[in-house]
């Protein structure tokens, strides 16, 4: 199911949200094609975990349009001036090849991280229980958490947890991998663990957009990165370019702030 | 002085409103779990039509007292002709119908709001979770709510059963002999209220603190994922 190159893996075309008389997002278009690594920064309330959140349509979006491997997502208007998918069944054939990891891990939290990862490919693609098993203990292995395999989600680290939050969404081997600030809950000892976790995935050639304030990584590992602010995007590019010599004002001043 | 050779008497009798007692608990809160499950699903649901019956339903068994509930369908019923002569009435003039009926509908009343409130506390993130993945709505029902939610409400739900247990009681005011039957008969014969009532209490106390530690043991099991404690963590 690869879908021909020409097509970007996932397509989101003048993404707009309002919440109330409030425009978080005023027309957004990022398009990821295979092997993109696309950094989202900007500061908090710019609407960059807004967007990622409409891509799986978590959130409603307003308008705009979403297409994943080349199949455009069904929307219709749900009565309240948002969008919702038109198609209950597309909507979730689609979320299915796109894997969101969050900023708070949300494991389930009366399974264990081995059960945290066979659920949806058994539940959602309909894998028998034994090779779900299989292919989480090889996403545990693969992010490094394998001895904690009958662990509870309380009783491992945050670092531990993210980990398995991103071998739960490996194992639905996706399209694309959305990241919604993967480190900002983490205590500063195990942000390392889980950076090294996606980088080796960036290496792998996995499409991902990442949502962050690691300036680090949009840097070194992401191909792409993508600035907003209030709700626009001020600046995209090369993030060797962007983020060394950026041309707009609000991004210069945003990077002084990270890097102080 | 406690008269030994009343209670010795009467044990065998106490032994069969033990039965009566705990048949009666067990079948009315057999019922009102398997229909509190569904209901407590229907009272969290965002559309009134739905949840609306089943919180009208829940509040008016939850604003009476049961004793009033059972007299109005054990008593109040018979007033109605049109009832004592259709086929309901063969089984409502039965004592045990109408308290298995009544007992039902009150605990489960109780315990759909206490389920319902452990589905509303379910984590939102772990719900986002399994909605990014693509799963169903049915399949979140099944996998994640219900096993998360009736967990977290086992504590509460232990108790109602405690509760309940307490109120099969009022079960002697509709001809069930049950144990506080049977210690009434036993004080009117003698009155000897120690040798009676004395001994039902203590029975009651055995049968809760029984209950209680089977709930314990119950959600030491069900609700390991929560214990730090109990796991190998340094």
């Amino acid at each position: 199911m690869t879908a021909p190159s020409s097509h970007p893996v996932l397509s989101a075309e003048g993404i707009r949200k309002n919440f109330g008389a409030v425009e978080v997002l005023k027309g957004i278009s990022v398009e990821a094609r295979r092997g993109d690594v696309i950094s989202m920064i900007g500061a908090s309330g710019s609407g960059k975990s807004t967007f990622l959140r409409c891509l799986n349509l978590l959130e409603r979006p307003t308008a705009g349009r979403i297409a994943i491997a080349g199949e455009a997502l069904a929307l219709k208007a749900d009565g309240q001036g948002d969008l919702e998918a038109a198609d209950a069944a597309q909507l979730r054939r689609l979320r299915a090849r796109v894997s969101m990891v969050f900023q708070q891990f949300n494991l389930w939290a009366h399974m264990t991280a081995l059960e945290n990862i066979v659920e949806a490919p058994v539940q959602v693609l309909g894998l028998p229980r034994k090779d779900a098993e299989t292919r989480a203990l090889h996403y545990l292995e693969r992010v490094g958490v394998a001895h904690r395999k009958d662990a509870y989600p309380a009783f491992l680290s945050g670092g531990e947890q993210q980990r398995v939050a991103i071998a739960r969404a490996l194992a639905m081997e996706p399209e694309v991998m959305l990241f919604d600030e993967p480190t900002s809950a983490l205590d500063p000892e195990l942000v390392g663990e889980v950076l090294r976790v996606m980088r080796s995935l960036a290496e792998e050639g996995r499409t991902m957009i990442v949502v962050t304030h690691e300036m680090a990584f949009a840097r070194d590992v992401s191909n792409r990165v993508v600035f907003l602010h209030q709700g626009l995007i001020e600046e995209e590019g090369d993030p060797q370019v962007v983020l060394r010599t950026p041309s707009s004002q609000r991004l210069q001043a945003f990077l002084s702030n990270t890097q102080r | 002085m406690i008269d030994w050779s009343i209670i010795a008497e009467a044990l065998p009798a106490f032994w069969d409103g033990l039965k009566t007692t705990m048949l009666l608990l067990v079948i009315a809160c057999g019922t009102g779990l398997v229909l509190s499950i569904p209901l407590a699903v229907a009272r969290v649901s965002p559309h009134r039509a739905v949840w609306g019956p089943v919180w009208l339903f829940t509040y008016v068994m939850r604003g009476t007292p049961l004793l009033v509930q059972l007299f109005m369908v054990y008593h109040g019923l018979a007033q109605f002709e049109a009832i004592r002569e259709s086929f309901a009435w063969t089984a409502l003039r039965s004592p045990w119908f109408c308290a298995w009926f009544v007992f039902t509908l009150n605990t489960t009343a109780y315990t759909t709001e206490i389920f319902a409130g452990a589905l509303r506390a379910t984590p939102s993130g772990e719900l986002e979770a399994a909605r990014s993945f693509g799963m169903s709505e049915g399949a979140i029902y099944r996998r994640i709510l219900l096993p998360s939610a009736l967990r977290r409400a086992l504590p509460q739900y232990g108790n109602e059963v405690v509760m309940m247990m307490h109120a099969t009681a009022i079960a002697s005011t509709v001809t069930l002999v049950e144990i506080t039957r049977v210690a009434r008969d036993v004080y009117y014969n003698h009155f000897a209220p120690l040798e009676s009532f004395g001994v039902v209490a203590v029975i009651y106390f055995i049968l809760t603190f029984g209950m209680a530690g089977l709930f314990k043991l119950i959600e030491r099991r069900a609700l390991r994922h929560l214990r730090p404690t109990a796991s190998g963590v340094a």
